[in-house]
């Protein structure tokens, strides 16, 4: 079969570009390997909500039109908000259609799948920055005796044994288990490392209307110091709930939770944690209050209305002497979380765009070196927004408009090689779209 | 935004440092170092280190001068104090790394420094090496450094330096993360 384009995946990313493609008059067909929002339904835990608040988790002609706009979405209302859009915006789905191989072909792509093969001329990688979960090597050195599980394969407390899990990771998926966890009565030690702290609201409002206020979301990637480093922070210690309570290491503390350094390494059951816990505790305070610093800044220039100024967070906690090394049996510790982050799976991709730690090389989801090809997903794709599920927005519309003007370029060059008077009435056509 | 009227000069080129950085990403073999030192016994618990050579950017580079530093234990225990002990060195390099790292920091935020002095101590048990007691261990049981700084900036901002040095410090690193270390004997 022949299709313009082919969107892989059908996750909020994908529909997004099919709406856009759509718009373009551009046929394509968004191939997904299970249901219409996949990942969501069935890669997340059961009581995870969105960090987003419902008003900012919006598509593109889809703003938030339920009677909780501050409220935070669960999985399966997020699933369902999914499943809607694409319906609303008639996307040519065929679900149940794992890709497993794209490869360049006459000028565009070949894309085999276990239903059959496709060809077209440009293709969209729109299946997640969250396939695979990124286990360090050193998972190895557990024994036997100690199940591990995944953020992608965990799904409550009640799947674990009843005694201590250890969670590895403190970023946001890191501390919304080690909270959960915690509280259905298993004792959690959390290894933390870097970390990036900031509270759930500021001065009444959330954090996101204060990014999005403050102009944060918009910075983009070329206006950020250091690209490849900023791709790799990790993501915020947020949790979403009715309650809107904030998350870090001293709520967690509270809670009983023991935080110990970064995992350094896990031979024969002994896990041995990093002395540096100190400092990356006191550089995420100082990073939370230098953006509360642009906020209060922010506000003054805007004349907001605020308690003057907000209370902020105290500095993180830290009592007693840095527990250094831990022998996990004599401990009691039948689980380890492993919440050190996630890659996207693209091992069914057979283009050679891939750098040496096996990413696609893109400009703002423009893969490098392969024409037609696009990427979407992943932290700071184009800007800090494409980190979040309203980043699609902005972001598929920049890449609908590149991938039509990529369309157009190689036909008309095919047209250049055909029947003159056809040439003559594409040009028109291009002179006409192109006046005012 | 820190705002100077002339000119940060802490003698560290930074711009060498983010150019090396965004080059030794494209060319990732570049950046394996291998750090070296030669160490001879003297007599007793005297030896000498030397430290010459070092590898890295796909070559051998040779320091300016090959560095000796001697290194025995203190008359408490029984020794002759030629040297530093080692245990000292250690801080030492702690202290070396970190003000490296401030002044790199400073320079790269735009914050003159005037002084940078620190402290550093390192607590210990010598039952261990002494082998008296199972439970205490060979090594510090904490490392603490105090930093004091004058430059021209905030507290904030100054904890701020200090904070990302230890950050991207290596011998920070070293000491408070487990190292994988094989000595072996040459037959």
């Amino acid at each position: 079969m022949h299709v313009t384009t082919v969107i892989i995946g059908a996750g909020h990313a994908g529909l997004a570009m099919s709406r856009r493609l759509t718009a373009r008059s551009i046929d394509h067909v968004v191939l997904e390997r299970g249901q219409v929002a996949n990942s969501w339904r069935t890669e997340r835990w059961d009581s995870l909500r969105l960090l987003t608040p419902n008003w900012h988790s919006r598509l593109p002609g889809a703003p938030y039109a339920g009677d909780d706009p501050d409220g935070f979405m669960t999985m399966p209302a997020l699933a369902s908000m999914i499943s809607d859009y694409a319906e609303a915006v008639a996307a040519p789905v065929q679900t149940e259609t794992t890709v497993t191989r794209v490869a360049p072909a006459d000028g565009g792509y070949a894309v085999t799948t276990d239903r059959g093969p496709w060809t077209c001329e440009s293709v969209v990688l729109a299946s997640g920055a969250a396939n695979v979960a990124a286990v360090p090597a050193m998972a190895q050195g557990a024994s036997s005796s100690v199940a591990m599980v995944t953020p992608l394969t965990y799904r409550s407390p009640d799947q674990l044994d009843d005694r201590g899990v250890l969670v590895v990771g403190a970023s946001a998926s890191g501390v919304q288990l080690a909270d959960e966890i915690q509280r259905s009565g298993r004792p959690v030690t959390l290894a933390a490392g870097e970390q990036v702290r900031v509270p759930r609201s500021y001065g009444g409002r959330d954090i996101f209307w204060w990014l999005e206020a403050a102009g944060l979301l918009d910075e983009g990637r070329d206006e950020v110091d250091d690209l490849v480093r900023a791709r790799h922070i990790p993501s915020p210690q947020l949790i979403g709930t009715p309650e809107r309570r904030s998350i870090d290491l001293s709520s967690l503390a509270d809670l009983g939770v023991e935080v110990v350094g970064r995992l350094g390494s896990l031979r024969d059951g002994v896990a041995q944690f990093s002395g540096g816990l100190a400092n990356t505790c006191r550089l995420a305070d100082l990073k939370m209050q230098r953006l509360l610093d642009r906020f209060d800044d922010w506000a003054r220039h805007n004349d907001l209305d605020l308690d003057d100024p907000p209370r902020r967070p105290e500095p993180i906690r830290r009592s007693g002497p840095a527990v250094l090394d831990l022998d996990l049996h004599r401990r009691g510790i039948r689980t380890i979380v492993w919440a050190t982050g996630y890659r996207p799976d693209h091992s069914w991709l057979d283009v050679p765009v891939l750098d040496r730690r096996g990413r696609v090389r893109h400009d703002g989801g423009v893969v490098l070196d392969s024409p037609g090809l696009y990427l979407l997903g992943g932290n700071l794709l184009r800007s800090r927004r494409s980190s979040y599920l309203a980043g699609a927005d902005a972001d598929t519309l920049a890449l609908a408009d590149h991938l039509r003007d990529h369309l157009d370029r190689v036909r008309l060059d095919r047209s250049r090689r055909r029947h003159p008077l056809e040439v003559l009435a594409l040009d028109r056509g291009r002179a006409s779209t192109a006046a005012p | 935004m820190t705002m100077t009227s002339k000119p940060v000069e802490n003698g560290v080129n930074t711009e060498a440092l983010v150019g090396a950085r965004d080059a030794l990403r494209d060319a990732p073999e570049a950046a394996e170092f291998t750090w070296r030192a030669t160490n001879s016994w003297v007599e007793g618990t005297y030896s000498r280190s030397t430290v010459d050579g070092f590898a890295g950017l796909g070559q051998e580079h040779r320091h300016e001068q090959a560095f000796t530093l001697d290194t025995d234990h203190p008359q408490v225990f029984a020794s002759q104090d030629r040297g530093a002990t080692p245990v000292e060195l250690v801080l030492a390099g702690l202290a070396g790394c970190l003000t490296a790292g401030v002044a790199a920091v400073a320079q790269m935020r735009g914050i003159q420094l005037h002084s940078v002095t620190s402290t550093v101590e390192g607590r210990m048990n010598v039952l261990g090496i002494l082998g008296g007691d199972p439970e205490v261990r060979n090594g510090f049981d904490t490392v603490s450094v105090r930093f004091s700084i004058d430059a021209d900036a905030s507290p904030e901002d100054i904890e701020a330096l200090v904070a990302q040095s230890q950050k991207r410090s290596a011998v920070f690193d070293v000491i408070t993360n487990p190292t994988d270390v094989r000595v072996s004997v040459d037959a």
